[in-house]
């Protein structure tokens, strides 16, 4: 009887966890935001700087979503070898972009402001990055991937209501319609970005 | 001239539908940046390298100075400059039907310019006004209704659409208050250079706030001119619809067309 009772106890333990360990999207955003802007403060070098932020990243952002986002209709006709190559050259393109943007930046102060979810798969988080006195107050939307509620992850940053993944996404499609939609191109412009 | 101005509205009137009374929904439609097309492409790309080449030699350095004055004085050339911008806000709070808009942007502009010193100070915000938000006579063609045709980039100022090229003519012909006692009238107060300074003067002020994003973007964009495109376009539609809002400004479907793939 003991033993069923503590089996019992287990099962419904267990059953709750994956609610106890849900992270709040808000909540999320600020201690990201808080390691990357402790990082970008250490008196290291850039590329260190670089190097670290690119973990970080590695974390917190979907970076397999954004690429499939960023390439539109296009990624319906791709074979899974392409979209293997895709995914791989993507990654390597989205880290060195996101973490070189980053590193000029030293001590940045974003304060999370509000949140609105969107639906079950999507909220989005209100910050502000502090002005200084070389440049304004800026307003920075997160849009966090919450699909997965004790694994939010980032999908979009939205500056000014200008959404990167929406600049990046038209920015492979000009790259795609010069290049008479061809892959290949897109995948030689990617590898020549994360060389150079 | 008179040709051309006829070509040009004839043109234009061919590739935009007028839709008055139009909703919102078909404002944000018709103002999708995927939606408007790139028609004139070389000739985009081509007015684009002149800028970018008159940016690298006039507006970077010029801002990389001006970015280094003092705080308060880069503070008030940006608040004189939207100060300055109210004669062509409020004629377009009326003709968008905001009418108590209209009148709490004169009561800002009358305020700022006299207590303000010329606009100076933004004493208006001090006072408690809410924030100010510029319009232009393309917003106002925008919200009756009128798509925007083509996307263009036009030498020395930049992206535009054909919409909003010709609305702006409506300031050279009485629509701008600051141009009429500049350019237009040989005033006592004020000569044509008064009104080109502070034209270019905005357009420094636009580029030393933006210094880092810019050379940032250029660094990390695989293709510039499409991205300029893309934040043009982008920054145009939540101006036209008010709202920085993501969700009210852009279209989510693709968000969620990912899921199933």
């Amino acid at each position: 009887m003991k033993i069923k009772k503590l089996l019992v106890f287990i099962i419904i333990f267990f059953s709750s966890l994956p609610a106890s360990f849900s992270i709040e999207p808000d909540i999320f955003v600020q201690s990201t935001v808080n390691r990357a802007s402790k990082l970008l403060g250490e008196d290291i070098s850039k590329d260190e700087k670089i190097e670290k932020l690119k973990l970080i990243a590695k974390e917190t952002v979907d970076i397999n979503g954004i690429g499939f986002y960023t390439l539109g209709a296009k990624r319906k006709n791709l074979s899974d070898d392409e979209k293997n190559i895709y995914s791989k050259l993507f990654e390597e393109y989205f880290l060195k972009s996101f973490s070189s943007r980053l590193a000029e930046y030293t001590n940045p102060e974003i304060d999370v402001t509000n949140k609105e979810k969107l639906n079950d798969n999507y909220t989005i988080v209100n910050s502000v990055l502090k002005a200084t006195k070389e440049r304004p107050e800026i307003n920075i939307d997160w849009r966090i991937y919450t699909k997965d509620p004790n694994n939010p992850l980032i999908r979009d940053l939205i500056i000014e209501g200008l959404s990167l993944a929406r600049t990046q996404k038209e920015e492979f499609a000009s790259v795609l319609s010069s290049n008479e939609n061809n892959i290949e191109a897109l995948f030689k412009v990617l590898k020549e970005f994360s060389n150079n | 001239m008179k040709k051309i101005l006829v070509i040009i509205i004839t043109t234009f009137t061919l590739i935009v539908n007028v839709h008055a009374g139009s909703d919102g929904e078909l404002v944000l439609k018709k103002n999708e940046p995927s939606e408007i097309k790139d028609c004139s492409e070389t000739f985009n790309k081509a007015s684009f390298a002149l800028n970018q080449g008159l940016d690298r030699i006039i507006f970077k350095p010029v801002s990389s100075v001006y970015r280094v004055l003092p705080s308060p004085i880069k503070t008030g050339v940006s608040n004189s400059l939207n100060n300055l911008s109210n004669v062509v806000t409020i004629p377009n709070n009326i003709l968008q039907g905001e009418f108590a808009l209209a009148g709490v942007n004169t009561g800002r502009f009358l305020i700022n310019t006299t207590i303000g010193i010329l606009g100076f100070i933004d004493v208006a915000t001090y006072l408690g006004f809410d924030e100010y938000v510029k319009e232009d006579y393309g917003q106002s063609l925008a919200s009756h209704g009128v798509g925007p045709g083509c996307y263009l980039v036009l030498p020395v100022l930049g992206p535009t659409t054909a919409r909003d090229t010709i609305a702006s003519l409506t300031n050279f012909v009485g629509g701008d208050a600051w141009y009429n006692v500049t350019v237009r009238n040989d005033t006592n107060y004020f000569k044509d250079i008064d009104y080109y300074v502070s034209r270019v003067t905005a357009g420094v002020d636009f580029r030393a706030k933006n210094f880092d994003s810019i050379e940032n973007l250029e660094k990390n964009s695989l293709d510039f001119y499409a991205s300029v495109k893309s934040l043009y376009l982008q920054d145009r539609q939540q101006r036209i619809l008010n709202s920085k809002k993501i969700i009210e400004t852009q279209d989510d479907s693709d968000w969620e067309e990912i899921e199933t793939q």
